[in-house]
């Protein structure tokens, strides 16, 4: 942390201030020179060591102050190495050693060479941004980033404005552009600015936007950025007629947060319980229902019209993605584990009464050869996308569970998976 | 908005809607034609909503040539783009507007959806509202039927009522045939190419409503619009934008076997 501001010419930072750049954050030195952070770059990136020395304005002969006429792009690295030798040369020592065989090469080096290791040196640094923003001082400076808005808003209307964060759709550089994340609205948008093209969302990773809003949980995703609309045409009709909405139907956007986690009627949280909807939990699947895409739901589902007239969805051209968009109003319906647990008490009463018949089905099942683990597996998947939470449930159990379902809906595997230790969905929050 | 007080004198005398639609910022109006506008039918209930009503007419269609001064020019200039506005949120659910709308649409006038799984998908300006001073112009996109803030924002000080409520869904319905197929795909946030539960949890409830709103479709036999059916929403469905899912289905092809072994029995 201290190097990054110690430092205002350094390559990183000459980086990250460049056009296009601004989504990065400048990875501490500290960061970089601890090898284990860079572990397997290598094999990734070309030049590596060069690139290296180029990150961290390293001179492999850097004890020699007459390299400077010899090396006009690195001018600026080299007033840096004069500026302040002792706070970072000790680091720098170890690159070099590590360097000592490129140093000899490096005298002979050309200006094509110089493109070449600056390319590598962008790869290299974007690779490492991609493990630092991901780490505790990362993360924290990624932070201090989105509460200034530096990575822009959600483009969505019924977003509200809510700040997003670069993200990439693929780990592997070279493969896609950087993205914007909405966790208002959980997904992804290409920024609005062309000059974003250029940068590899691989240099953020698909990780880090998810991880970063449950490092921190209370960030208010929903908040609206200050005057989204008309703020310009003077005219109060907007506002109004937008805060009047929310009223109206009971629960959108503007009022969701706080519509939710106390249903309707913000005053008296008690009082609303009964008479609308269940209490809403504190916390829904490891995250405060208010911060659970806050941007969908009902109110915040654009509603085709003509003339006034809503587009009906057994029209040919009907909306057919308001699913997309949708959010359940009594947020249990997202509680996989009780719906499930529950399900198992009305199993639990019912097999007794169909003893006999799970014994055939018992009989069956092992002549087909399948282990007992498989079998708690297969009914899981069957009745849709349930959480495995209970592997010691009786099989019994599970069976008569699938019996009562209806059989048809295999499209989420993740219960399967799950249910053999595969493990594709995760409760972070749980554990956190 | 910047120069048209000084564009005036000059523009004014040439064609005014020329002027106007090929000015920036206004590359979103297509052109009434003379005729609609002439039309007093079509006017019907304007003039009270503008101010200078006759003069702005006047001006739009040519004939102002009063000699006023500099101010009174320039209400009558932005009532001529309000009347403007106001007619064409009407025009162009006229067949001749929309099909101007149409070429417009399709050369990517309007702009491309901003969500990633959209790809880019042509956009269409509308309003929230019909009436006046409401709210701005925003984008609609056909394949995920969201509408969206424009990314410029000159076009971020257009009013909404200048496009209407309806404009888009009649130009779908007149042609039905540029609807394009929607995508079951999605973004799934992950971590260490985990999904997180609690949006994934929120995902399947979604896809639950999909599925249901599928099964009323069916019920009704009509197509449900998704580029990918049937035997494909397993595999496409969860297909993630990332390459690991094929390892998974080919997990799940181990384990479908004894599901399967069972239904055959």
């Amino acid at each position: 942390m201290s190097s990054s501001s110690q430092a205002p010419e350094s390559w990183i930072s000459a980086f990250c201030s460049l056009v296009g750049h601004e989504y990065f954050a400048e990875v501490s030195e500290d960061f970089i020179e601890d090898d284990f952070n860079l572990t397997g770059l290598q094999s990734q990136v070309p030049m590596y060591k060069e690139a290296l020395e180029m990150i961290l304005d390293v001179e492999p002969e850097d004890a020699t102050e007459d390299e400077e006429e010899d090396e006009d792009d690195e001018d600026e690295d080299e007033d840096e190495m004069q500026d302040g030798p002792d706070g970072v040369s000790r680091g720098y020592r170890r690159a070099a050693d590590a360097a000592a065989a490129a140093a000899e090469r490096r005298h002979l080096r050309m200006a094509s060479d110089l493109s070449v290791i600056e390319s590598s040196a962008e790869m290299l640094y974007g690779l490492i941004h991609q493990r630092f923003i991901t780490s505790r001082a990362g993360i924290q400076q990624m932070a201090e980033k989105y509460e200034l808005g530096h990575f822009g808003y959600c483009p969505r209307v019924y977003c509200n404005g809510a700040k997003v964060l670069p993200v990439g759709c693929s780990d592997i550089p070279g493969q896609e552009t950087v993205k914007l994340f909405c966790p208002s609205c959980l997904d992804v948008y290409t920024p609005p600015n062309s000059r974003f093209q250029t940068v590899d969302g691989a240099f953020f990773g698909t990780t880090f936007g998810c991880l970063f809003f449950m490092t921190f949980p209370e960030l208010d995703v929903g908040a609206t950025k200050p005057n989204v609309a008309l703020d310009t045409s003077g005219s109060a009709t907007s506002p109004q007629s937008t805060n009047q909405m929310p009223l109206d139907r009971n629960s959108t956007r503007a009022s969701m947060a706080s519509s939710t986690a106390q249903p309707q009627i913000p005053p008296s949280p008690q009082a609303p319980n009964g008479s609308h909807q269940p209490p809403q939990p504190d916390n829904i699947n490891g995250v405060a229902p208010r911060n659970l895409a806050p941007g969908l739901g009902q109110g915040s589902i654009y509603e085709p019209r003509i003339y006034g007239f809503r587009v009906s969805e057994v029209a040919k051209t009907g909306p057919r993605m308001k699913w997309l968009r949708s959010r359940p109003v009594d947020v249990n319906e997202l509680d996989e584990c009780r719906t499930w647990a529950e399900s198992q008490e009305v199993a639990a009463s019912r097999a007794e009464l169909a003893d006999s018949e799970m014994v055939d089905d018992n009989a069956e099942i092992d002549g087909g050869e399948v282990e007992d683990e498989d079998m708690d597996a297969a009914p899981e998947e069957e009745d849709g996308d349930r959480e495995q939470q209970n592997h010691d449930v009786d099989s019994a159990q599970l069976r008569e569970v699938a019996q009562r379902k209806k059989p048809s809906r295999r499209k989420n595997h993740d219960a399967l998976l799950n249910g053999s230790g595969g493990g594709t969905a995760v409760r972070v929050g749980d554990g956190g | 908005m910047d120069d048209f007080a000084s564009d005036t004198d000059s523009d004014y005398a040439s064609y005014w809607r020329d002027w106007f639609i090929s000015s920036r910022g206004n590359e979103y109006y297509c052109e009434i034609d003379e005729d609609y506008l002439t039309d007093r039918f079509n006017l019907t209930g304007l003039n009270t909503e503008v101010q200078y009503y006759q003069y702005a007419l006047d001006l739009i269609t040519d004939v102002f040539d009063m000699e006023v001064d500099d101010d009174m020019r320039e209400q009558i200039e932005n009532s001529a783009r309000r009347l403007y506005g106001l007619v064409h949120a009407r025009y162009i659910v006229t067949t001749r507007g929309l099909a101007k709308m149409m070429e417009k649409y399709k050369q990517g006038v309007f702009g491309k959806c901003p969500r990633v799984i959209c790809e880019s998908q042509h956009l269409l300006p509308m309003g929230q509202h019909d009436i006046p001073n409401s709210s701005f112009v925003k984008l609609y996109c056909a394949k995920c039927e969201d509408i969206y803030n424009p990314k410029s924002s000159r076009h971020n000080s257009i009013d909404g009522a200048y496009f209407g409520t309806s404009f888009h869904n009649i130009l779908f319905q007149v042609y039905p045939a540029l609807v394009p197929p929607k995508t079951q795909r999605r973004y799934e946030p992950r971590i260490y190419g985990f999904r997180v539960h609690a949006s994934a949890a929120l995902m399947r409830w979604q896809e639950e409503r999909r599925e249901e709103m599928k099964e009323r479709l069916r019920a009704r036999g009509m197509e449900t619009g998704f580029e990918e059916e049937d035997e494909g929403v397993e595999s496409e469905g969860s297909e993630g934008l990332e390459g690991e899912e094929e390892e998974q289905d080919g997990i799940d092809d181990m384990f479908e076997v004894p599901g399967a072994a069972q239904a055959v029995q």
